[in-house]
C-alpha cells in the first residue's frame, strides 16, 4: 500500500474550472457562436436495414433558407484502406459509411444526408424535404440471430476472420478468436462442481447529458477549423483529415468543455459533415444532435450473448473456465469483444481457460466504448456463476474469490502476466468493510425481501501518448498546457502532479486544455488514461522545469550545482523558493518553459468491487438499492474527491445498466424508447449515497503510483445486484436489465 | 417545431372567439405535453392559444359547502401548496406531486393532464375516484362532463370544435371518505405509469357505503371500473372484499405490450395495485 | 411574425424578439446569448435547462419565450452576487458536486428553488426535488452532500 507522503497529492483543492462551471460561463460545444454561423441538420434512416434507391435533394436545395446540402457522394472518393484513428485498425470505408450512409442504411438513425440553413428550425424543416427512396431489407438485431445460417447479411463484402486467418465466407461475424491457456477439458474433469450458464445483455447507452455538437469553418485560407465536444481532439483531427483527404496540418480542432462522454465521445459523428457543409456554404456550420439522434444515431455499447462455464474443487480452487462471448458490434465491426475476453476471468488465477470471442454486426447503431467496454457484460456472467459456485460449496463469496484472486505474476488467457495489482487488496477491503457484515434490516413491507450481493471487476486501462507544456511566470505561477479533454476534473489532478514536483500549490497552477495546433499529440480522454498518462507528462515537464530553474539558479549564484527539495532551490548558503527564483529568471536567461511528451506504457490495471443491499418487492419485481459500497484500487488517489466521484458515477451507471436501461427495439429494428423519459437512467431518488473505499496499491511504473480509476467501477454492479436479488429471492437473474417484469417472471418461475 | 402564431386571450369570450375563428388551433396550458408533441411533429398547429391568462382557468376556489374548483391551467405546484386542498383532498395534493418532477410540476396542470387524454395520465384515475366533473366552455355555452366520460381514445377527448376545459370540480368528501392513487413505475420518479390505480372508499358504521376504482395505462383511455367499486358496497372492509374488487379491476383491464411493460405484467399489477390502494384507504389487513 | 417580449431577466429589465415557436431555452441561448442554461433532452426529462419563472422552477425547453411576457426569469448567470459566489455555487465546488458540469446549471437552479421553499430539507426531500435533474457523472452522492452543506450554510 502507498506510504509516500506528499504536500499536495492526496489533498482536495478546488478545481480550476469550478467557478466557470457554476456560473454558466464555461463554454461547451453548443455555446460557441461564430459570426454568420449556419445550422446543420441531419436526415436519418427510418429503416433498420434498407437499400438507398435514390436521394433527391432538389426541394431542399431550393428552400430559401437552405445554404448547403450534402450526401455521402460529397466525401472525396479515396480508395479504401486500413486506418488507425485511436481505436485500432479500421477500414476507412466503415468510418465513412457510418458518417453518411452510402448505398445502404444499416440501422434506424443512420445518417443519410445533411443540410445547412439559417436557423436550427429551418434546417430541420429543410432536411425533411430531402426525398429518399428506400428498399427495406430484413434486419437482424441480436448476435445469435445474426450468426444464424441464412441470416440477412449487413455487408456483402464482410468475410469472417477465423483465428486470425481470413476466410472466404460472407458473414455477419467479423472476427472469431480463441484464447487458450492450459487444458480446460482436463481442468473440468478434475472439478467437483461445474456451473455453466447462458446470459444475455441489452444494448445500453452511455447517457452523457450533452448531445454531440460541432462547429466547422472551412476558412478562406484553406484551413479547416473545428470546435467540438470530444474525448479526443486529435482523433477528431485525424478522422476529419482522413475523411476529407486533407493533410492533418490543414485541420485544427479545438476541444470545447465537454458534457460527459464515458467513451461515447471517442468516435466522430458530426464533425466531417459540418466541415463539408461549411465548405459548400462558405460559412461556419454548427450541428448539434437532438437527444433522439444521440440515442438512435450515436454509438451505444454492445448487447451480448454469453456462456460461461467454471469448474471448482471442493475446497473452492477454480480449476477450469470457459467463455463464449458473442458481442453485437452494431452496424460495423468492432464490438470490443477482445477487451471482454481479457477481463472475463482476469480477477482469478485459473490454470485452464478457453475463451471464444465473436464480433458480430447487427442492424443497430455502430457501437462505441462505454466505461470498461465489454467488461461489464462479461463480469455479469462470471461473477454470478461464481456466486452460484460459492453457494454450492457453502463458501463465503468473498472467501472463494480471495482464494483464487489474481496476483502479481498471474497469467491471463490473453498471454499477459499481471504486474503488481490490487485484486487481493480490493477483496480484503470489501471483506473488512463494515457494510459486508452489517445487518440487512427489516423489509419495509410484507411483500418485500432483502439480500446482499458482491462482485468484482477488472479493467486493464490504457497508456498512449500525452504531451504537456509548462510556462513559468514571473510571479511563480505556472501555466500548464495540455490536450486531454477534462471530463471530470482531470486538469486539476494533472496540475497537482506538476505542482507536487515544483513544491507549489494547486492554486499556483493555471491549467488549460488547448487545440491541436498548440500542444503535442495527446490520445483520447478514455481508457482511464488521463490522470495516469497526461499526469505523467506533466510530471516529466515539471522535471524539465526544475532542470532549467536549477541552471538559472546556478548562473545567478555562479555555482556549479544546485539542489531542489520541498520547493526550495539551494546551493551552499543560497536559498530561493520556487517563486523567488521565478521572479529572477529574467536576470540570467530566457523564460523557463518545461515540456514533455511521452508514450505511456504500463497503465497497471484497476480492480473494483461492489457490495450492494437490495430490497425486492416480490409482488411487482421492483428492486430498490438500499446500500452500496464501491471499493477500487486507484494506485494513488491524486485528488480523492474526484476519484470517489469516478467510483460513485460508475457505480450508479452500473446500477442503471443492471435495473432499467436498455434499447427496447421493435421487431423492425426501431428503437421504441429514444428519450430520457423511456430510456430510464437513475435519478437522484433511485440511488442511496454511494460509499467509497479507495485502495492504494501503487502502480510501480508511474512516478506517483497512479492507476486509472475511470472505468473498473462500472464492471461489478450488475453482477453484485444480480447476486443480491438471488440472496433476497432465491432467483438467479441471467438477463440485463433486471427490470421489474423480468425479476417478477424469475420469481414466478423459480 | 413548425411555425405557429401565439395568442393569449384574457377572457372566456375572447378565447371562444379565437377558437371559433381558428378551428385547428391548439390550446396551451402548462405546455409539458403540447410542446413535446409539437417538437416531435406528432402535432402541428397554425395557432397556439395560451389559456393561462383567463381568470376562471387559473383560480383554485374552495367552498366549504360545495367543494373544490380547480382552474384548468393551475400548475401542480400550486395544488401541492394549497392548504384547503391538502386538508380536504390530500390524495389530490399527492397526485399533483407525482406528475413529472419538480420542474414539470411548475407548469403541468390537472386540466392539461385530462385534456391530453393519455391512457397513462396519473391524475385522471384519482379524479374519477373523487367523482370529479369537468366544466367545459364552448360555442353552445358551458357544459359539465363526468371525468370518467371525458377521454374517448388515446389523445382524444369529448371536447368538440371550439371547446376547451375551464375547470374541474370536486364534490365535498363524505364522512369516512378516503381516496388514494397508487402507480407502478420502474424508477422512483420521472416515469410514465406502467399501471395506475385510483380508488376511493367511504366507510360508514363499519361497512363500505361507496367505492370507486379507476385504472391508468391498461386501456385506450383511463378506465373507470364501476363494477369493482360496486362489489365493495355493503361489505365490511376485509381483505377478501378487497381481493374480490381487485380481481374485477384486473378482469376489466385490456392492456397492451409496449416498451414500458408487457401486457401480462400490467394485468398482474392491476390486481396488486388495486389491493394495495384499497388496503391503504380502508386500513384493512 | 416575431413577437417583442419584455420581461425581467436576473433582476434587470430585458427584451427580445422571438418567433412564437422558440422555447424560452432557445430565446435565452440564441437571442439573449445567455448560454449557461443547457439543453440535454428538449423534452423536460433531464432538467439541464431549469430556470426560475416567477420564482417557480421550470424546464425552459417546455416554455415558449413568448409566454414570459411581463414575467421574471432567473438563470444560472444571475445566482452569484457580483463577484461573490452564492453559497450553493460554492458548496458545489467545495464538495466536488460536478464532474463534466453540463448538468450543473440546472442542479443549481433546482437547488435554489428547493432551499427557497424548504431551508432544511431531509435527504429524501433533496433526492425527490432533484429527481427532475439527471446527472450521469456523479451518481448524485456529492450533489446531495453539497445541497446539505449549502442549506446549512444558508441557515447559519
Amino acid at each position: 500500500m502507498s506510504t509516500t507522503t506528499y504536500h499536495l497529492i492526496g489533498t482536495r483543492p478546488p478545481r480550476h474550472d469550478g467557478a466557470d462551471k457554476v456560473t454558466g460561463r464555461a463554454l461547451y460545444g453548443a455555446d460557441l457562436k461564430l459570426a454568420g454561423t449556419l445550422h446543420g441538420a441531419i436526415l436519418r434512416s427510418p429503416h433498420a436495414h434498407a437499400r438507398i434507391v435514390s436521394i433527391d435533394t432538389k426541394a431542399a436545395s431550393q428552400h430559401p433558407a437552405c445554404r448547403a446540402v450534402v450526401t455521402a457522394e460529397d466525401f472525396p472518393e479515396t480508395p479504401d484502406r486500413i486506418v488507425d484513428l485511436g481505436e485500432g485498425d479500421t477500414p476507412l470505408s466503415y468510418i465513412r459509411g457510418n458518417m453518411l450512409a452510402r448505398r445502404k442504411t444499416l440501422y434506424q438513425g443512420h445518417a443519410v444526408a445533411a443540410v445547412a440553413a439559417t436557423s436550427p428550425q429551418a434546417a430541420a424543416e429543410i432536411a425533411a424535404l430531402i426525398q429518399v427512396v428506400y428498399e427495406p431489407l430484413p434486419c437482424v438485431l441480436t448476435a445469435p440471430a445474426a450468426m444464424a445460417k441464412g441470416a440477412p447479411l449487413l455487408h456483402g463484402d464482410l468475410r469472417c476472420t477465423e483465428f486470425g486467418q481470413p476466410t472466404t465466407e460472407a458473414s455477419n461475424v467479423a472476427d472469431h478468436f480463441r484464447q487458450v491457456m492450459g487444458d480446460s477439458e482436463k481442468g473440468f474433469a478434475e472439478a467437483d462442481v461445474i456451473v455453466e450458464r447462458e446470459f444475455t445483455t441489452s444494448t445500453v447507452h452511455q447517457g452523457y447529458i450533452e448531445p454531440h455538437t460541432a462547429t466547422a469553418l472551412w476558412n478562406n485560407d484553406g484551413r479547416l477549423l473545428i470546435w467540438c465536444s470530444t474525448q479526443g481532439s486529435f482523433v477528431v483531427r485525424d478522422t476529419v483529415a482522413c475523411m476529407l483527404d486533407l493533410p492533418v496540418s490543414r485541420v485544427r480542432v479545438t476541444p470545447m468543455e465537454i458534457g460527459g462522454g464515458f467513451g461515447g465521445k471517442v468516435p466522430v459523428y458530426v464533425e466531417p459533415v459540418a466541415a463539408l457543409l461549411s465548405k459548400k456554404s462558405g460559412q461556419p456550420v454548427k450541428i448539434t444532435m437532438t437527444r433522439r439522434e444521440v440515442l438512435e444515431g450515436s454509438g451505444p455499447t454492445p448487447g451480448s450473448f454469453i456462456r460461461v462455464k467454471i469448474g471448482a474443487k471442493q475446497d473452492g480452487t477454480l480449476v477450469a473456465a470457459q467463455a463464449y462471448l458473442a458481442y453485437e458490434a452494431g452496424a460495423y465491426p468492432g464490438a470490443m469483444v477482445a477487451p471482454a475476453a481479457t477481463c472475463v476471468f482476469a480477477a482469478y488465477d485459473i490454470a485452464n481457460q478457453t475463451i471464444d470471442g465473436y464480433d458480430v454486426v447487427v442492424n443497430k447503431p455502430s457501437t462505441a466504448p462505454y466505461r470498461a467496454p465489454g467488461a461489464t457484460n462479461a463480469a455479469f456472467a462470471t461473477e454470478t456463476v461464481l456466486d452460484e459456485i460459492a453457494e454450492k460449496l457453502k463458501l463465503d463469496p468473498l472467501a472463494l474469490r480471495l482464494k483464487n484472486a489474481s496476483k502479481e505474476g498471474t497469467r491471463r488467457a490473453d498471454g499477459a502476466k499481471f504486474r503488481r495489482i490490487g485484486c487481493v487488496e480490493v477483496l480484503e477491503t470489501m471483506k473488512a468493510h463494515p457494510h459486508y457484515t452489517a445487518p440487512l434490516g427489516e423489509p419495509s413491507h410484507a411483500e418485500a425481501k432483502r439480500g446482499r450481493g458482491v462482485a468484482v471487476g477488472f479493467w486493464m486501462n490504457a497508456g498512449l501518448p500525452s504531451s504537456c507544456t509548462l510556462n513559468v511566470h514571473a510571479d511563480g505561477s505556472v501555466g500548464l498546457i495540455e490536450g486531454s479533454t477534462d471530463i471530470g476534473g482531470s486538469r486539476t489532478s494533472i496540475a497537482m502532479m506538476a505542482a507536487e514536483v515544483l513544491g507549489l500549490q494547486a492554486d499556483d497552477m493555471r491549467p488549460s486544455v488547448v487545440d491541436t495546433d498548440t500542444i503535442g499529440y495527446t490520445g483520447v480522454t478514455g481508457g482511464s488514461r488521463t490522470t495516469f498518462a497526461t499526469g505523467w507528462a506533466a510530471y516529466e515537464a515539471a522535471q524539465d522545469v526544475v532542470k532549467q530553474m536549477k541552471e538559472r539558479a546556478a548562473k545567478l549564484w555562479k555555482v556549479d550545482e544546485v539542489h531542489f527539495a520541498d520547493g526550495v532551490f539551494s546551493a551552499g548558503e543560497h536559498r530561493l523558493s520556487f517563486k523567488e527564483l521565478a521572479a529572477r529568471v529574467g536576470e540570467v536567461g530566457a523564460p523557463v518553459v518545461g515540456r514533455a511528451s511521452i508514450n505511456a506504457k504500463g497503465p497497471g490495471g484497476s480492480f473494483a468491487g461492489a457490495i450492494v443491499d437490495v430490497e425486492v418487492d416480490v409482488e411487482t419485481g421492483k428492486t430498490s438499492i438500499l446500500r452500496f459500497t464501491c471499493v477500487q484500487d486507484a494506485g494513488k488517489a491524486i485528488h480523492p474527491s474526484y476519484v470517489e466521484g469516478q467510483m460513485q458515477g460508475g457505480s450508479v451507471q452500473g446500477i442503471g445498466w443492471a435495473l432499467n436501461e436498455e434499447y427496447f427495439m421493435s421487431p423492425e429494428g426501431r428503437m421504441m424508447n429514444a428519450s430520457f423519459l423511456d430510456y430510464r437512467m437513475p435519478t437522484a431518488l433511485d440511488v442511496p449515497m454511494i460509499d467509497t473505499a479507495i485502495v492504494e496499491v501503487p502502480n510501480p511504473v508511474h512516478p506517483y503510483g497512479v492507476r486509472g480509476v475511470g472505468e473498473a467501477n462500472i464492471v461489478s454492479p450488475p453482477a453484485a445486484i444480480a447476486n443480491a436479488i438471488h440472496a433476497a429471492t432465491g432467483c438467479r437473474m441471467r438477463h440485463l436489465p433486471m427490470n421489474p417484469p423480468s425479476v417478477l417472471a424469475a420469481i414466478q418461475q423459480c | 417545431m413548425r411555425s405557429f402564431d401565439y395568442a393569449a386571450p384574457v377572457s372566456l369570450a375572447e378565447a371562444l372567439a379565437l377558437l371559433a375563428a381558428h378551428p385547428t388551433a391548439r390550446v396551451l396550458a402548462g405546455g409539458t405535453d403540447l410542446l413535446v408533441q409539437l417538437k416531435s411533429g406528432r402535432r402541428e398547429t397554425p395557432l397556439v392559444v395560451d389559456l393561462k391568462k383567463i381568470p376562471e382557468l387559473k383560480a383554485i376556489t374552495f367552498d366549504a359547502a360545495e367543494g373544490l374548483t380547480i382552474g384548468a391551467t393551475v400548475p401542480c405546484c400550486q395544488l401541492t401548496a394549497h392548504a384547503d386542498l391538502r386538508r380536504v383532498y390530500p390524495s389530490l395534493a399527492e397526485v399533483a406531486g407525482l406528475i413529472g418532477g419538480t420542474a414539470v410540476q411548475g407548469r403541468a396542470s390537472l386540466g392539461g393532464n385530462l385534456c391530453n387524454a393519455a391512457p397513462s395520465a396519473d391524475s385522471v384515475p384519482l379524479m374519477i375516484a373523487l367523482s370529479a366533473q369537468a366544466r367545459v366552455a364552448g360555442p353552445q355555452g358551458l357544459r359539465t362532463v363526468a371525468v370518467e366520460d371525458f377521454c374517448v381514445a388515446p389523445g382524444k377527448s369529448i371536447l368538440g370544435p371550439g371547446e376547451f376545459l375551464v375547470s374541474i370540480f370536486f364534490p365535498l368528501p363524505a364522512p369516512g371518505f378516503h381516496a388514494h392513487y397508487l402507480r407502478f413505475i420502474p424508477r422512483n420518479e420521472m416515469d410514465i405509469a406502467v399501471v395506475g390505480v385510483g380508488v376511493s372508499t367511504t366507510v360508514q358504521d363499519g361497512k363500505i357505503a361507496a367505492a370507486r376504482i379507476a385504472l391508468a395505462s391498461v386501456a385506450p383511455t383511463p378506465l373507470f371500473v364501476k363494477a369493482a367499486g360496486d362489489s365493495l358496497v355493503g361489505q365490511a372492509p376485509t381483505s377478501e372484499a378487497i381481493a374480490g374488487a381487485a380481481t374485477l379491476a384486473q378482469a376489466a383491464a385490456k392492456p397492451i405490450s409496449d416498451m414500458r411493460a408487457p401486457a401480462d405484467y400490467r394485468r398482474h399489477l392491476c390486481d396488486v395495485l388495486t389491493r394495495r390502494a384499497l388496503t391503504a384507504t380502508l386500513g384493512a389487513q | 411574425m416575431k413577437v417583442h417580449v419584455q420581461f425581467t431577466l436576473n433582476g434587470e429589465p430585458a427584451e427580445f424578439l422571438a418567433e412564437p415557436r422558440q422555447t424560452l431555452l432557445e430565446c435565452l441561448r440564441d437571442n439573449l446569448n445567455l448560454t449557461g442554461t443547457k439543453e440535454g433532452c428538449g423534452d423536460g426529462n433531464c432538467g439541464s435547462c431549469s430556470v426560475l419563472l416567477d420564482g417557480q422552477l421550470v424546464t425552459s425547453c417546455l416554455v415558449l419565450g413568448v409566454e414570459t411576457q411581463g414575467q421574471r426569469v432567473d438563470t444560472v448567470e444571475g445566482i452569484a452576487k457580483g463577484s461573490t459566489l452564492h453559497p450553493i455555487q460554492k458548496a458545489f465546488i467545495d464538495h466536488a458536486a460536478l464532474q463534466c458540469g453540463i448538468c450543473t446549471p440546472g442542479f443549481l437552479m433546482a437547488t435554489k428553488a428547493l432551499l427557497d421553499h424548504e431551508p432544511n430539507p431531509t435527504e429524501p426531500q433533496i433526492r425527490l426535488w432533484l429527481a427532475n435533474n439527471l446527472c450521469r457523472c456523479t451518481g448524485y452522492d456529492k450533489i446531495v452532500r453539497a445541497v446539505q452543506a449549502a442549506a446549512a450554510e444558508m441557515r447559519a
